[in-house]
C-alpha cells in the first residue's frame, strides 16, 4: 500500500492543533456529512462494512443502527482505554492527530442521533489526554462542538474523562461503570449498551481507531472504502508490532496481506540470526501462532480460521531465544492482576494458573499438571461474566498445546537444577 | 510446595491484610456524608471537583477525577482528602474509598513525589524490562523521593523497555542507564530527550 489513510502526514508539525488540521482538510468530512441526512451517513458507514478495531470486530454501522430512534439522551463513548498488552496504535493517533478523533465522533454522533459524548482515556496516557483536552476546547471555540453544529441539527457535548489504571475498564460495560464513578466491574449482558448503557441510556461504544475511520469513509464513500482489504475485513488497519523485531512501531496495512509482510517486511523481523518462535497476532489475549503460521493473511476471517484473532491489532513477536514458560507466566500474571474478581472462574482460574506455572518454572510440577492447567483453561472459556477470563485461557491453552514438549523439558531441567542445589547444600 | 512463612509479607499485627483483626466498632454509627459546615475543604480543591461534577448528568461520575485531584493536592488519596472530596460530592467517604482502591494509579498510602512506572509486561520483558526494574530498585528502591512501581503494558511497546516518569514516556532504557535517569529527574531535567515519546516519529514508511 502506498497511501495510508489514518497515519497519513501524522508527523506534520502542529497537526494536533486546529489550525494545521483544518489546513490539511480537517473537518471537511464533517461538513460533507452534515450536508447529508442522518440516514445517508449511517448508510455510508454500513456500506463500508468496517468492523470495530477494539477487539471484538463487530460491524460499526450495524452497532449505530441498533440505537433506538426518537428524542432522548443518547450517548457516544469513545473507548480510549487501550490497555491490551502490545497495543499502542490509539496512543499515536490521539497524541498526534486528536482532531480527527473528534471529527469521527461528530460524524458517528450525527448518524446515531447522539447528543452527549465522552472520551474515556486510560489514566497513564498523559500527553494524549492533554492533547485531546486542548483539541476539544479548540473545537468548542470553533463551533464544531456545541449547539447546532455548523448550523445543522446536530447538538453535542463532549468531555475527556481520564481513567486511573485498570485494564478491565477497556471492557465496554466495565468502562461504563467506571465512567459512572464506580469500581470498574463488567455488567451482565444483555441488556446491551445500545439499549441500556451509560446512565441506563442508549449508548454507542467504539474504539478510537474505529471512530478515526468515520471521516475517511465519509470522504471517500463507503463503497470505495469497502474495496480496500478483503470482503469480510474491509479497509486499512493500524497494527502495533513489538517484541523481538528490528523496527517496532505502528504500521498501517490493508487488511488481508500476509502476516509475514508485516513482521518481516515492515517491522524488519527478529534480530539477525534469529527466527520467529511464537507470536500473538492480536494482543496478549489472542491464542499464539508459531513460525509456521507467518503466511496467514492478516484479516479477521483468516486469523479466525488459523485458530486465533486479530483482536486489537497488536502483533507481539518472540524469537527462538525466548522461553515459552516465561511468556506464559508473564501473560497469566497480567490477567491475574487485572481480573476484577467479580466471577469465580476468572478470579480463581487466573490465580491457580499462575501458581501452577510457577511450579512448572521451579520444577515442582509434573507433566500431569500441564493437563490440569489445560483443563482449567477449558473450564474458564465460556464460563465468565466478561471475556477477560477467556483472554487468559486462550493464549495459555494455545501455548501448552503447541509447546508441550518444551514445558515438559523445562520441568525436568528445573527439577534437575533444584536437586543439584540440594545435593551441594 | 512448602511455604516459607518468613517470606510471606505480614503486617505488624501478624495479619497479611491490613485491618483484618480490627473488629468493626458496632457502637459507632456508620460514617455518613460529611457535614459541610464542619469540614473545611481547600478552595482550589473544591472548585476543581465542582467543575468536574458539572460535566456529567450524574455527579458521581466525577469520582475518579475528584480522586485524581485529591492525589495531586495531597500527594496521595489521604483519608483527609477523601473526606473533603466526599463533602463536596455529597457522598460517603466509604464510597470514594471503595472506588479508589480499585485503580492502580490511586495510592492509598503516602508515596514518593516522583512516580516512576517501569513497564514489565510481555513486550518490554522480552527486551529486558525485568533487569531494568531490578536496577531501579537497586539504585532508588529506598529513596523516599521516588515511587517506583512495576506496571502492566503502558501502551508504548514500540520503545520497549520503557518507563513513565510522572506521566512522560521514555525508552528504550538500559539497566546501566538508570543512574543517569535518576540524576536527571533529581535535577528537574528530562532524561534522554531524543528518546522521549513526544519526540518520536512514526515508523510507517508511508506515514
Ligand atoms: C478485558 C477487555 C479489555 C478490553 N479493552 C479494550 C480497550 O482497551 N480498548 C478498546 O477499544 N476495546 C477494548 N475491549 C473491547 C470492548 O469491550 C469493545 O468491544 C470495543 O470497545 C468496541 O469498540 P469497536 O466495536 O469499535 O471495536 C476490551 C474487551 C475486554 C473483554
Ligand atoms: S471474567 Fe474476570 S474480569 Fe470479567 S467479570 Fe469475571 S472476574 Fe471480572
Ligand atoms: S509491554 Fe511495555 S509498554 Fe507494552
Amino acid at each position: 500500500m502506498t497511501e495510508t489513510l489514518l497515519l497519513k502526514d501524522i508527523d506534520e508539525p502542529g497537526l494536533h492543533t486546529l489550525e494545521v488540521y483544518e489546513r490539511r482538510g480537517g473537518y471537511e468530512a464533517l461538513r460533507k456529512a452534515l450536508g447529508m441526512s442522518r440516514e445517508e451517513v449511517l448508510h455510508e458507514l454500513e456500506v463500508s462494512a468496517i468492523r470495530g478495531r477494539g477487539g471484538a470486530g463487530f460491524a460499526m454501522g450495524k452497532k449505530v443502527s441498533f440505537l433506538p430512534k426518537g428524542q432522548m439522551d443518547k450517548y457516544l463513548v469513545c473507548n480510549a482505554d487501550e490497555s491490551e498488552p502490545g497495543t499502542f496504535k490509539d496512543r499515536e493517533l490521539m497524541q498526534k492527530n486528536p482532531h480527527m478523533l473528534i471529527e469521527g465522533m461528530l460524524i458517528a454522533a450525527y448518524a446515531g442521533g447522539i447528543n452527549r459524548a465522552f472520551i474515556y482515556v486510560r489514566g497513564e496516557y498523559q500527553l494524549p489526554a492533554e492533547r485531546l483536552e486542548a483539541a476539544v476546547e479548540e473545537a468548542k471555540a470553533a463551533g464544531y462542538i456545541g449547539e447546532r453544529v455548523l448550523g445543522s441539527d446536530l447538538s453535542l457535548t463532549m468531555w475527556v474523562h481520564r481513567g486511573a489504571g485498570a485494564y478491565i475498564c477497556g471492557e465496554e460495560t466495565a468502562l461504563l461503570d467506571s465512567l459512572e464513578g464506580k469500581r470498574g466491574n463488567p455488567r451482565l449482558k444483555p441488556p446491551f449498551p445500545a439499549n441500556q448503557g451509560l446512565y441506563q441510556g442508549p449508548t454507542l461504544i467504539n474504539n478510537v481507531e474505529t471512530l478515526y475511520t468515520a471521516p475517511v469513509i465519509i470522504r471517500m464513500g463507503g463503497e470505495e472504502y469497502a474495496k480496500l482489504g478483503t470482503q469480510g475485513s474491509t479497509g486499512t488497519k493500524v497494527v502495533s508490532v513489538s517484541g523481538h523485531v528490528q523496527r517496532p512501531g505502528n504500521y498501517e496495512i490493508e487488511l488481508g496481506i500476509p502476516s509475514r509482510d508485516i513482521i518481516y517486511g515492515l517491522a524488519g523481523g527478529p534480530p539477525e540470526g534469529r527466527s520467529v518462535k511464537l507470536w500473538f497476532p492480536g494482543g496478549s489475549s489472542a491464542p499464539v501462532l508459531t513460525g509456521d503460521d507467518l503466511d496467514v493473511p492478516y484479516d479477521f476471517d483468516s486469523m479466525a480460521k488459523a485458530g486465533s484473532m486479530i483482536g486489537s491489532g497488536a502483533i507481539i513477536v518472540a524469537d527462538d531465544s525466548t522461553s515459552v514458560v516465561d511468556v506464559a507466566l508473564k501473560t497469566a500474571k497480567f490477567y491475574r492482576h487485572e481480573s476484577c474478581g467479580k466471577c469465580t472462574p476468572c478470579r480463581e482460574g487466573t490465580n491457580w494458573t499462575v501458581k501452577m506455572l510457577e511450579r512448572v518454572d521451579s520444577g515442582e510440577a509434573t507433566p500431569m499438571d500441564l493437563d490440569i492447567m489445560a483443563a482449567v483453561c477449558e473450564n474458564i472459556i465460556g464460563n465468565c461474566l466478561c471475556v477477560l477470563g477467556d483472554a487468559m485461557a486462550m493464549p495459555i491453552g494455545s501455548m501448552i498445546a503447541k509447546f508441550r514438549p518444551e514445558f515438559e523439558a523445562h520441568i525436568e531441567a528445573a527439577r534437575a537444577r533444584a536437586e543439584l542445589v540440594e545435593a551441594v547444600a | 510446595m512448602a511455604i516459607d512463612p518468613s517470606r510471606v509479607p505480614r503486617f505488624g499485627h501478624g495479619s497479611r491484610v491490613p485491618g483484618w483483626d480490627e473488629a468493626a466498632d458496632l457502637t459507632k454509627d456508620p460514617e455518613g456524608v460529611p457535614e459541610p459546615a464542619t469540614t473545611p475543604v481547600p478552595e482550589e480543591l473544591r472548585a476543581r471537583i465542582e467543575e468536574y461534577m458539572a460535566r456529567y448528568p450524574d455527579r458521581r461520575s466525577a469520582a475518579i477525577p475528584a480522586l485524581h485531584s485529591v492525589q495531586e493536592h495531597y500527594g496521595w488519596c489521604s483519608p483527609e482528602g477523601i473526606v473533603q472530596a466526599a463533602t463536596v460530592m455529597r457522598l460517603t467517604p466509604a464510597y470514594l474509598t471503595a472506588v479508589a482502591t480499585f485503580y492502580d494509579m490511586l495510592f492509598m498510602q503516602p508515596v514518593g513525589t516522583h512516580d516512576i512506572y517501569v513497564c514489565t509486561n510481555i513486550s518490554c520483558s522480552l527486551r529486558g524490562a525485568d533487569d531494568l526494574f531490578a536496577a531501579f530498585h537497586e539504585h532508588a528502591g529506598d529513596d523516599p523521593d521516588f515511587n517506583i512501581r512495576s506496571f502492566e503494558c503502558l501502551g508504548a511497546c514500540d520503545i520497549a523497555p520503557m518507563i513513565s516518569i510522572d506521566g512522560d514516556y521514555v525508552g528504550p532504557i538500559a539497566p546501566d542507564e538508570v543512574p543517569e535517569v535518576l540524576d536527571a529527574i533529581r535535577s528537574g531535567e528530562e532524561p534522554f530527550p531524543e528518546r522521549q515519546m513526544k519526540n518520536r516519529k512514526s515508523t510507517d514508511p508511508n506515514a
